[in-house]
């Protein structure tokens, strides 16, 4: 631990140096003269940020691109790595297991997340209640895919399980399994944890929004004699669809970016990986950053689609507004 | 109702019976719908959330001997705890050791940067875009909400390749392997959603307040330090709740920027190389993910209140 001092203080000299352009910003505005000073302001202001949004996003996205339609020696070589992508069979399998997890992961945990917030709408200690099932959201990944692997850890037969879930198969009966090492059963059990995490995050927008619902409309149907399914369907939903929009296209979205899991759990063996992982693989492992950028312009277009949905449906809901 | 009497005793008319002897319309719902069942159910799956988190943190209480000889389920009839798997974690010198203590310093050496220079930067910018008038300053704003479309696995390579090639001479300004990388490419990755958010918060301030200021003779700098900062702590604090959360809950950044040495690589990166070379050692693992999530789930306790309400401003990472 003897470098505890140093270490603390390189972070002292960067937020001095930080605090330092910060302050000479401040004085370059305030100082300028008169007739000059409203553009210095917003110069001076926005300049950081832009800065580093343009080196730090823009032009590499931009080089990502270009990247992807070359080879690993830097020659362009056209759409070889998209054929790649399409063609081998374990970066096809990378694919298929993408879309699992995207169709997978946002609706389980929406349906998850909005039964237990139906629940708890109606329980005492919902405070508690709450926090326990958002607490995965506040954990590391990491973290996660350790508590995970711990809950499917193997043992032979003969002996003692100390996994919890080979424990529950063999209390019926089973026998126990390698769970995350049987393709294709172990994607899906590296997405029950990513559910794990997400209904957290769905529980709790879904909950504000239930809350959000006026009292009057739901007592009239009440007064009109509809069961608590039916009001379910015709008074929760339809009024919650706003946040039920939110919650899938943000978890799709996380979900098409999942790298951490996979990494701590399986590190993409075992026919479990993702675009994601994949993406990192290949640029920094197999020394392929064309592949790797090419992964990444799909995982890119991908997204794209779910967000302009997402914009979409939250720009109209203002106009309703 | 007109068949109901009125009762002239309590001098109330109908309608005013009605609300007199009824709860709220609000409490009257809740009461009728409250039923065991969901209870009940909300407590079965609140157990099952929780289980795998409990399990893991009994193990790490453990001796090692008895995690590895049955499951942490059996911790009553054999009850045993020790700190051991924790101080072997965390401080044990030996070349076996994880040495967490030094991965821990660096999580925090990462976090505290990379949470407070973006949001600096972030609110200088969403200040602009709430309170001054410029021409093409809608599209830029636009633009810049737009950025987080571009997932951050678009931006590593060129990012890790400028960084390598940032030279003034033979001295290379941002050398791999020490902290300043990581506190830029995360101030980079929280920008575009930390200004989106920012804006909105510091849009609504009364106009007045900003325009009394600068009748008195305030520059911008003065109204944004004086007046824009304090009035919006409860968006900042918000924001640098989830920034932080997101830093030292990364995996990504770090693997790509850090270089995985013990001067800069954090707690995140450590646990998942050891699960990777060390997957079968339990009494580790356990404490050393419990060290790692010991921070964050302070924060969530102590701060939920306000994580909450971040989520529900639209506080999410796209």
């Amino acid at each position: 631990m003897e470098d505890l001092g140093e270490k603390f203080l390189q972070v002292v000299i960067a937020m001095a140096i930080f605090a330092a352009v910060i302050g000479i910003i401040m004085l370059l505005v305030d100082r300028a003269p008169k007739s000059f000073r409203d553009k210095a302001t917003i110069i001076g202001f926005l300049a950081p940020a832009a800065i580093l949004l343009i080196v730090g996003m823009v032009w590499p996205a931009l080089q990502t691109t270009f990247l992807a339609f070359t080879d690993r020696d830097g020659n362009i070589n056209g759409i070889d790595n998209f054929i790649w992508m399409f063609t081998e069979p374990t970066a096809l399998v990378t694919l298929r297991n993408t879309v699992l997890w995207v169709i997978l992961v946002p609706t389980i945990s929406t349906i998850i997340g909005l039964v237990y917030a139906v629940f708890i709408d109606k329980a005492h200690g919902e405070r508690v209640l709450k926090a326990l099932v958002f607490m995965p959201m506040a954990i590391s990944m990491v973290g996660a895919g350790i508590i995970w692997n711990f809950m499917y850890a193997f043992r032979g037969s003969e002996q003692e399980q100390i996994g919890l879930v080979n424990q529950i198969l063999v209390w019926f009966g089973g026998e126990p399994r390698q769970f995350l090492l049987d393709a294709p059963g172990n994607t899906f059990f590296l997405i029950a944890v990513m559910v794990w995490i997400q209904v957290g995050f769905a529980m709790v927008i879904l909950s504000a929004a239930i809350k959000g619902i006026p009292a009057d409309i739901v007592e009239a149907s009440r007064l009109d004699g509809a069961t608590a399914w039916q009001q379910f369907w015709s008074i929760t939903i339809p009024s919650i669809r706003g946040a039920l929009v939110v919650v899938i296209t943000t978890i799709t979205i996380i979900t098409l970016k999942v790298f951490d899991i996979v990494r701590t759990m399986t590190a993409g063996n075992y026919d479990t990986s993702v675009i994601a992982n994949e993406m990192y693989t290949q640029a920094f492992r197999a020394n392929e950053p064309g592949r790797g950028a090419a992964l990444a312009l799909i995982l890119f277009l991908m997204v794209l689609p779910v967000v302009i949905y997402n914009a979409r449906v939250l720009k109209k809901q203002k106009e309703i507004r | 109702m007109t068949s109901t009497p009125a009762v002239p005793a309590m001098g109330t008319t109908e309608t005013g019976e009605d609300t007199a002897i009824q709860p709220p319309i609000a409490r009257r719902v809740k009461q009728r719908l409250t039923s065991r069942g969901a209870t009940i159910a909300a407590v079965i799956i609140a157990v099952i959330w929780t289980v795998p988190t409990a399990g893991l943190f009994i193990s790490s209480f453990r001796p090692e001997e008895n995690i590895n000889q049955n499951g942490w389920w059996n911790v009553l009839s054999n009850f045993e705890f020790t700190l051991d798997n924790y101080a072997d974690v965390l401080v044990s010198g030996g070349s076996q050791s994880p040495n967490l203590g030094q991965y821990f310093i660096n999580s925090l050496a990462i976090v505290i940067p990379a949470t407070l220079i973006p949001l600096v930067i972030a609110s200088m910018a969403a200040y602009i875009f709430a309170w001054s008038r410029f021409r093409g300053k809608d599209t830029l704003f636009v633009f810049i909400f737009a950025l987080q479309i571009i997932p951050l696995q678009m931006a590593l390579i060129p990012l890790l390749t400028l960084f390598v090639n940032l030279k003034i001479g033979e001295f290379q300004l941002l050398p791999s392997g020490s902290y300043a990388q990581l506190w830029i490419a995360h101030t980079i990755f929280a920008l575009p959603l930390a200004i989106f958010l920012l804006h909105n918060f510091i849009a609504e301030i009364p106009g007045e307040v900003i325009e009394a200021a600068r009748v008195d003779g305030a520059g911008h700098a003065t109204i944004f330090w004086r007046i824009i900062i304090p009035l919006s702590v409860p968006a900042l604090a918000s924001y640098a709740i989830f920034q932080f959360l997101w830093v030292w809950n990364d995996l990504l950044v770090a693997l790509v920027f850090s270089g995985g040495t013990g001067d800069v690589a954090p707690i995140t990166q450590r646990l998942a190389e050891l699960t990777g070379t060390r997957g079968g050692e339990w009494h580790r693992l356990t404490a050393g993910a419990f060290v790692s999530m010991i921070v964050p789930l302070l924060v969530f306790f102590g701060l939920q209140r306000y994580f909450v309400r971040g989520l529900l401003a639209g506080g999410l990472k796209g």
